[in-house]
């Protein structure tokens, strides 16, 4: 853990000051006590909730309704419990409620203190729509707004991220979520001041319970769907040690392909996949064959040239993974025809399975295999410049080369390269990796 | 409740529901073209709400409640009694009319598709509106709830809503009881803890709804249903990464085929008479999945064999060697990230049964009957059923052998829909 550096605790200590200072007035509020107490608890519960179910972010809708029910100061302290009390995972604890804390204080502070100027809160009293949606539309702009500055403030001082990227796309990020959490709100405050009460308004915290509580449920079956792609490729691993981290690097290699050809996040992703997954079907081919040293016989070899339709077989009952069945397929395909399993040419092969066949030749060659050493990045690249438009599509080859120049090439090694789960790994991971960087 | 007595002749439930549900839509509706609309547009407002909702429909085999918005929404104008402080006159059957209504404009484009509401789901959403308006609007156009004021009114409100949530829940049991045979015990307990996920969010919405309207008038409807769409959305996308998560899995299983080791379909066999079995001994739904994730891979160890076993038959091979392709197919499972229960079930596979959990037996007897059966001409499946009744004594549980015996008579009898 890094010191934080001492401007970002000065900052800090800047935003609680605001806060204290938001605080101030609240001897010479006129508010109702048990209603603040009330939603502070409700607050602080809802953020030990999240925090144990791991939610990302706040639990919106009680503060706002704080902001639409209480005088500035008064909302300001709704926030304080639930951020103080709250546990933090990462260090250091202390500061970071802190900063939590003061934060949350005064944005909330300052959205209240909108809301309050027009008049908002006797619209809410009065349950006057459609005006009350006015003054409640700003609050949420205010409270996005100085949420998104400050939060930009400390990425800039803490992290030392450059002031454009931090604040980059932070207030649209928040505004989507946090004006849902507004319409609740609203209608928790509209219903707290009804002749129906507390009651009738602690019914509305409980759709959004759910809909938080299912939203993290996806989370973690996303999470538990991605370990099971890469538990696919981990059985390849199993039987042909010598290709270990091929299928995560050539992932790696397709994806930065995609997106120096422009393609969006999910067709990006899709590639990913698509490198990760290509030689699944290397399953269907004999351990013994896959293990053999030295030179195949014709026989072998077509056994060997199945694999992209074993993997096809495989693969093909998983819908969300689209064209990146295709480049499965058709990886080994070359652009003059003379490539496998159907003898594709130019522009009938896929364009994902043209993506996939630059990236799987550039880690074949920047990494060490039985029979020869890994060459260096650049004369891969200049390997496949000589072959393209005979075997790579010119397209990807270039685009492959410009992503290398722009990032360099950091193939991650993935963690359960070590893990200890009593799978045999008998051979060490591949050797001479230095050697592939520039 | 009539569960046992339609156990063993399905259709007159399913006949009686129906029947109940034709009935009161035909009576409202009769009712209505008699009398006329109240408020029109109140009903209007609603229609277009439950219209929406129905629009954003989805359905699909493990969907608990494919329109959330429209079912809340339903409810709402069932307990409507005010409008912005003025009260409401309209009755029972307006409500139903007006529902039915909007629930079969709004499901014309999935009926284009192919995925329209069963009528089963219409029959459902009748009888539950229908018992809710029934209960509230005459007693409430009498005047009989003016002395429920305040906080006791919103309370009454979210009494009548469980209440009807609790009816439908039995409903929806009893009417998968008689159309799959299923045990009802566990369909049911799998609906009323449904209720606490996705269903008590519809009740507190249609309650929360009927409330704001009194409160603000028309205005609450768009307000309250963005956050309620946006359940809807999570709920939408959670089931999507589930079934792609299933799909995966499966794939998974089949390496074992591709690769040689097991002959073609198997693991998907295996799996599918397997939780036929647990739903036999009344395991519920989130024991399902991992009895079923567990059979879709319990011959997944083998890919760390050189050789395949001959044939892929597991259950003839020495017990060490046995245990030791499940301890080594538990190891690949943990690396998957499915629920660690998973990894044990693969990896207490070839235990003995008395030492096993029970998922762990159910996929051991199933895997040994699929094994035996699938050579075996005609006369298979009954000489290995025999088979695992001699072997009870030490591997296979009898209870689970008896479920499975059971299950195979029923789909030699019913059509072989399974999985």
């Amino acid at each position: 853990m890094e010191a934080v550096p001492a401007r970002a605790r000065a900052y800090v200590a800047c935003v609680a000051v605001a806060a204290l200072l938001c605080l101030l007035p609240l001897p010479s509020v006129r508010t109702s006590w048990w209603e603040l107490a009330l939603l502070a608890a409700l607050s602080a519960g809802c953020e030990r909730a999240a925090a144990r179910w791991r939610f990302a972010g706040t639990f919106h809708p009680v503060l706002l309704a704080g902001v639409f029910l209480l005088p500035p100061p008064a909302a300001a302290l709704v926030a304080l419990p639930g951020a103080l009390l709250s546990p933090v995972e990462r260090r250091p604890r202390g500061l970071r409620r802190l900063w939590r804390a003061a934060q949350l204080a005064v944005s909330v502070w300052a959205a209240a203190r909108v809301h309050w100027a027009m008049g908002g809160r006797d619209a809410v009293v009065a349950s006057d729509f459609p005006y009350a949606l006015a003054p409640a539309g700003v609050a949420v702009l205010v409270l996005c707004l100085v949420l998104s500055m400050l939060d930009g403030g400390i990425l800039v001082l803490a992290e030392r991220m450059p002031a454009r990227r931090a604040w980059h796309g932070l207030f649209l990020r928040s505004l989507g979520p946090v004006a849902v959490h507004g319409l609740a709100g609203l209608m928790m405050a509209v219903l707290w001041r009804s002749p129906y009460g507390p009651v009738a308004a602690l019914l509305v915290l409980l759709p959004m319970y759910v809909s938080w509580w299912v939203f993290a449920q996806y989370h973690r079956e996303r999470a538990a769907h991605q370990a099971t792609i890469r538990a696919l490729v981990q059985a390849v691993d199993i039987k042909d040690e010598y290709t270990r981290g091929h299928s995560e690097r050539v992932g790696q290699a397709s994806m930065m392909i995609a997106r120096e050809l422009g393609m969006d996040d999910d067709r990006t992703e899709v590639l990913r996949f698509a490198g990760i997954l290509h030689d699944v079907g290397k399953l269907g081919v004999p351990t013994r064959l896959l293990r053999k040293d030295g030179p195949l016989t014709p026989e072998e070899r077509r056994v060997i040239e199945l694999h992209p339709e074993y993997g096809h077989e495989m693969v093909r009952g998983i819908s969300f993974l689209g064209e990146a069945r295709a480049a499965v397929l058709h990886h080994h395909e070359r652009l003059d025809g003379s490539g496998y399993p159907y003898g594709l040419m130019g522009g009938q092969i896929p364009e994902s399975a043209r993506v996939v066949a630059v990236a799987d030749a550039f880690d074949a060659m920047t990494s060490t295999r039985s029979y020869r050493r890994a060459r260096p990045v650049g004369a891969a690249l200049e390997e496949l410049e000589k072959c393209a438009g005979s075997q790579f599509d010119p397209r990807m080859v270039t685009a492959l080369a410009r992503a290398l120049a722009r990032h360099g090439w950091h193939p991650a090694v993935t963690a359960d390269e070590t893990d200890g789960t009593g799978v045999p790994h008998p051979r060490p991971t591949v050797a001479g990796r230095h050697g592939v960087r520039r | 409740m009539s569960a046992s007595r339609t156990s063993r002749r399905p259709p007159p439930l399913l006949a009686l529901v129906h029947g109940c549900a034709l009935l009161l839509a035909l009576g409202a509706l009769g009712c209505v073209l008699w009398t006329g609309l109240e408020e029109r547009g109140t009903a209007l407002a609603f229609g277009v709400l439950i219209t929406v909702g129905e629009l954003n429909r989805r359905s699909g085999p493990h969907v608990r409640e494919a329109a959330p918005l429209g079912a809340a929404g339903a409810l709402s104008y069932a307990l409507l009694g005010e409008n912005a402080g003025a009260p409401t006159h309209h009755g029972a059957a307006q409500v139903v009319t007006v529902v039915l209504a909007a629930s079969l404009v709004g499901s014309v484009p999935h009926v284009g598709r192919g995925q329209g509401p069963t009528a089963d789901q219409l029959a459902r959403r009748v009888l539950t509106v229908g018992f809710a308006a029934v209960c509230f609007q005459p007693l409430y156009n009498q005047g009989t709830f003016t002395r429920w004021d305040g906080p006791a009114y919103a309370l009454l409100l979210l009494a009548l809503l469980s209440l009807t949530a609790l009816c439908d829940a039995v409903l929806a049991a009893a009417l998968a009881h008689s159309r799959t045979r299923w045990p009802f015990g566990p369909l049911l307990r799998d609906e009323l803890r449904a209720l606490l996920g996705i269903g008590s969010a519809v009740v507190a919405t249609g309650a929360v709804m009927a409330l704001a309207v009194a409160v603000a008038g028309l205005w609450a409807l768009p307000v309250f249903s963005v956050p309620l769409l946006l359940t809807q959305l999570s709920v939408r996308r959670y089931a999507a990464v589930r079934s792609t998560y299933r799909q995966t899995i499966a794939s998974l299983a089949r390496a074992t085929e591709i690769a040689g080791y097991t002959p073609a379909g198997h693991a998907r066999r295996v799996a599918a008479l397997s939780r036929e079995v647990g739903r036999e001994l009344g395991m519920s739904r989130p024991e399902l999945t991992v009895l079923e994730y567990a059979a879709l891979m319990h011959d997944i160890g083998q890919l760390s064999l050189v050789d395949p076993v001959p044939a892929g038959a597991t259950a003839v091979l020495p017990l060490a060697e046995q245990r030791r392709i499940a301890l080594l197919g538990g190891a690949v499972v943990r690396q998957t990230g499915v629920d660690a229960a998973v990894a044990v079930v693969v990896e207490r596979q070839a235990d003995p049964c008395r030492e096993q959990p029970p998922a762990a037996r159910i996929v051991r007897a199933v895997n040994a009957y699929e094994e035996k059966a699938r050579d075996a001409g005609p006369g298979g499946p009954l000489t290995a059923l025999e088979e695992l009744r001699l072997g009870t004594a030490g591997d296979y549980a009898p209870e689970v052998v008896e479920a499975l015996a059971r299950v195979l008579s029923r789909d030699c009898l019913t059509s072989p829909v399974t999985g």
